[in-house]
């Protein structure tokens, strides 16, 4: 090995291998630490004290009927909640578990926390958290990421590291925006940025399969240049004439019948566009595709073992080079959500480190598309939640909540080290012969 | 098939020549310069040379070449984006003229103003020396923080690791550096300055450590946790840093700036005060010479080549992988540090040497493009960086004078390292020599020094 090939394949022999029952130990001690600190901090601190109370809207708009917000005592809901953080921890450290057993206290521990944690941010706050409008945000900012990860996963099980999926969004995004403002159509928008975003996965696959480019080295080069591009096409169309170059038509919000009208979660869930339902269907498409189907089946071979999938008779190539550029119809529909389902126009470097979010999310969520979609949801989260408190005035700055996604990432990273295992032969051309 | 050297990643469809036997008859294109040699045992008559520089089994010849390829698709790309010559190519077949004389006015003005801003002004041979060498020093000033980049990157390389998070690196370094710019004031002179060098060195240092702490220990795999690290450096800095009474510069309300620098503890000018390069330059080589003996001479050196090469064969002859990993992290870290430090206190920084959100301006990102042209080779790199350095310093003029957003010189960069990654690209397109594929040949086998761009575990279980 010379460089670095694959995204944590080579360190798995470098690294200490992780015995399950320390680190449950260590780890659930950590946990209670933190649930402890968490007690200290937003269960008696002077944020919640003096009988302050939390406001949670129910309603996306408060002046529409519906339900009626719920004030919760700060103090006891908050302490309440820490504790069960602190059990929750102590259960994981000294009881004997099953592992799944364990991860559902993982996420009835990180619940609990961030209930906790929210109870004591927007104590005393008349106007509260609006619950649905967080639902709605976090559903939102999830959107690219899901997609993005998806393509990435797609190209790594089947062997190629797609770390420019960054330079898909842009190049999607940028191609979804003058198609659409040439032609007054969202749908050939749509297609138009999803053969951006193929077009540049296809450059990805050419030069990682054919000349045999270094894949994250190439990756990162590959962003490089969709943003030279992008930028300079930006500077020299879009940012002179944007009336005809910069003003794409939308997709409007569908409003599911029934769906919608549930309380709390409808309007916000329910009454998005056609890309917003799209990139939640494609998760569980895309799981039964790869788990389910004969095709699936080859593309995990030629991801883990491409010798022995060749032996069988599947050409890995071939294989390699359909799925790359079918993800980068995925990551190119990313692109086309940012502009023609979120911003309405084109921006320079507007998918701003997104793509490498959702790479981050398919390896939070250990290459699985149900996991992605998990971790995609929480970066959302985390995201959002910064705009969220801003306005209440939380005496932590904002930077350091939006700091969460990237450390969590670390944390995970750094935690499984040798346990979270890319596919085998991901990064790795395959020659025959 | 062998592969014979490190660059020359085809396979050679030439026998050698055989010792006593003339020259091998020439390609069709130089029949006239074909004479036998008097010494037959050498292969060096005058054709023999010339067609190895054609047929580009040398690697000069495809970076020039991909030069060449870059510019051209630049050009493509600004002809493509000028709406008023486009319109002209809608009736090209009825007057072409009209079209390609509009397209040779767009690409001529670009690059004309490109190399004026970068090499030379033909209309300053009469002016002042400052007028003259305004450009070619500008190139110098901009190319020193991509040396730093460039070698911080290739450390990192050889040991086998992909820094990406040199935009972090680069924001931490400067902080320390702006900090101590700043705080230190009661310093003599030269001291602060030497102080807030090293300040920003060991920022980006420590900032790299980690990255290397975990992936030693924790086997954290290091491209993600510096690309996550960058996030964080961007947020801590404009997000929060230049908010803070700390940094803030109370004078500019409302903008994210700190406090400029004292002018104690600026670069100095290094060609006096009318030229554009400073006394980083003079570093940036002190640290080529530095990193090219630290390669070639040091043991630690020789320990990181032997990790990057195969780790597992570094750790049974004694080698501690886990040591040189952190050590090689530092030492990119600490170069990438000094790419904080040039953009601070260097005569490049347009905010009166304090820091802005923007303080890295992508060096991060485009210091591995410039490792990668100067394949890890501390004197390729300061090669490389001198191109890229020319090629910003032209873009800006570029963009002023002929109104070519600068953002081409991204494309030009990044198409430069995609070409020259593929030199089988570069002689397809060129119809060189050895561009037949053979199915089955590995062109990177495995070649005996690391090679930046290909994966050397060809095939399904390396």
């Amino acid at each position: 090995m010379t460089t670095a090939s694959t995204l944590t394949g080579k360190s798995t022999e470098d690294a200490p291998v992780v015995r399950t029952d320390r680190s449950k130990l260590i780890g659930g001690i950590a946990q209670a630490v933190i649930g402890l600190y968490g007690l200290w901090a937003f269960g008696l601190g002077s944020r919640t004290s003096h009988n302050a109370h939390t406001l949670f809207n129910l309603k996306l708009d408060p002046a529409s009927s519906g339900p009626s917000p719920i004030s919760a005592p700060a103090e006891p809901v908050a302490i309440a909640l820490a504790s069960i953080a602190i059990v929750c921890g102590l259960v994981r450290a000294f009881a004997p578990i099953s592992a799944k057993v364990q991860r559902w206290l993982a996420v009835g521990y990180f619940a609990s926390f961030v209930l906790a944690f929210l109870v004591w941010a927007a104590a005393g706050s008349g106007i509260g958290l609006n619950v649905p409008s967080i639902i709605q945000q976090t559903s939102i900012a999830a959107v690219p990421l899901i997609l993005g990860s998806l393509s990435a996963l797609l190209c790594e099980r089947s062997g190629v590291v797609n770390i420019a999926v960054e330079g898909q969004f842009l190049f999607g995004a940028f191609a979804a925006v003058i198609t659409a403002s040439m032609t007054h159509s969202v749908w050939a928008g749509l297609v138009a940025g999803c053969l951006g975003g193929a077009l540049m996965c296809a450059l990805l696959a050419v030069f990682a399969n054919r000349y045999l480019i270094e894949q994250v080295v190439l990756g990162v080069v590959l962003n490089l240049l969709a943003s030279g591009v992008t930028g300079f096409l930006y500077d020299r169309l879009m940012s002179t004439d944007g009336a005809t170059y910069n003003s794409p038509p939308s997709f409007n919000s569908i409003a599911i019948p029934g769906l919608s009208k549930i309380p709390v979660i409808g309007e916000a869930l329910f009454n998005q566009n056609i890309l917003f339902y799209a990139a939640y269907l494609l998760v569980p498409l895309v799981w039964f595709l790869l788990f389910r189907t004969r095709w699936g089946l080859r593309t995990r071979a030629v991801g883990e073992h491409p010798t022995a999938a060749d032996t069988v008779g599947i050409k890995v190539v071939g294989l390699r080079y359909r799925n790359v550029i079918t993800a980068g119809l995925l990551s190119g529909l990313g692109g086309v959500w940012l502009t023609l389902g979120l911003a309405s126009q084109f921006g320079k470097d507007m998918s701003d480190g997104k793509g490498y979010i959702a790479i981050a999310a398919l390896i939070v969520g250990r290459w699985s598309p149900i996991g992605s979609l998990g971790a995609a949801v929480l970066f959302g989260f985390a995201t959002e939640l910064n705009l969220a408190l801003s306005s209440l005035g939380t005496p932590i700055p904002t930077a350091f909540l939006s700091m969460a996604p990237y450390l969590v990432t670390i944390f995970v990273v750094a935690a499984l080290g040798g346990l979270a295992r890319p596919p085998a032969a991901s990064g790795k051309p395959y020659l025959k012969g | 098939m062998t592969t014979p050297t490190p660059d020359q990643n085809s396979s050679e469809e030439t026998p050698p020549p055989a010792a006593g036997t003339p020259a091998t008859p020439e390609p069709v294109e130089q029949p006239a310069t074909a004479q036998p040699t008097a010494d037959p045992g050498s292969d060096r008559s005058l054709g023999t040379v010339i067609r190895n520089v054609f047929t580009a089994e040398n690697s000069a010849m495809v970076t020039f070449l991909a030069i060449v390829l870059s510019l051209v698709v630049g050009a493509v790309l600004i002809v493509l984006s000028n709406t008023a010559t486009m319109d002209k190519a809608g009736y090209f077949f009825a007057s072409p003229g009209d079209f390609l004389s509009s397209a040779w006015g767009d690409i001529s003005s670009a690059y004309s103003s490109l190399f004026k801003g970068a090499i030379f002004d033909p209309a300053t041979v009469s002016g002042t020396p400052s007028q003259f060498f305004g450009p070619i020093t500008t190139t110098l000033e901009y190319a020193t923080p991509l040396i730093f980049g460039g070698l911080g990157i290739s450390v990192a390389f050889r040991a086998g690791m992909f820094n990406i998070g040199g935009q972090g690196q680069t924001i931490i370094g400067a902080i320390f550096t702006s900090y101590a710019a700043f705080t230190f004031t009661s310093l003599p002179g030269a001291l602060h300055l030497i102080v807030t060098v090293l300040a920003g060195l060991v920022g980006g240092m420590l900032f790299g450590g980690i990255v290397g702490w975990l992936k030693a220990m924790r086997g954290a795999h290091e491209v993600i946790v510096t690309i996550m690290l960058n996030y964080v450096a961007l947020l801590l800095l404009g997000g929060w840093l230049l908010n803070t009474g700390a940094f803030h510069d109370p004078t500019h309300a409302g903008q994210a700036i700190s406090k400029p620098a004292d002018p104690d503890a600026v670069l100095p000018h290094l060609f006096g005060s009318g030229l554009n390069t400073d006394i980083g330059l003079l570093l940036a080589l002190l640290a080529t010479v530095a990193v090219a003996w630290f390669f070639q001479r040091s043991k630690l050196g020789f320990e990181v080549r032997a990790v990057g090469l195969t780790p597992s064969a570094a750790r049974t002859a004694g080698i501690n992988v886990r040591r040189v990993q952190i050590a090689s992290m530092l030492i990119s870290g600490a170069l990438m540090g000094m790419i904080g430090v040039t953009q601070t206190i260097g005569l490049a920084n347009p905010n009166n040497n304090a820091i802005a959100p923007n303080i890295d301006a992508g060096l991060g990102f485009t210091a591995i493009t410039v490792a990668l042209l100067g394949r890890t080779k501390p004197w390729g790199v300061v090669w490389a960086a001198l191109l890229f350095g020319a090629l910003q310093a032209g873009g800006a003029l570029m963009q002023t004078q002929a109104q070519v957003s600068i953002e081409i010189i991204t494309v030009v960069q990044a198409m430069i390292v995609i070409f020259v990654a593929a030199p089988r690209l570069v002689k397809e397109i060129f119809r060189l020599r050895a561009t037949k594929i053979e199915k089955g040949a590995a062109p990177t086998a495995t070649p005996p020094s690391p090679d930046p761009f290909h994966t050397t575990s060809v095939g399904g279980q390396a």
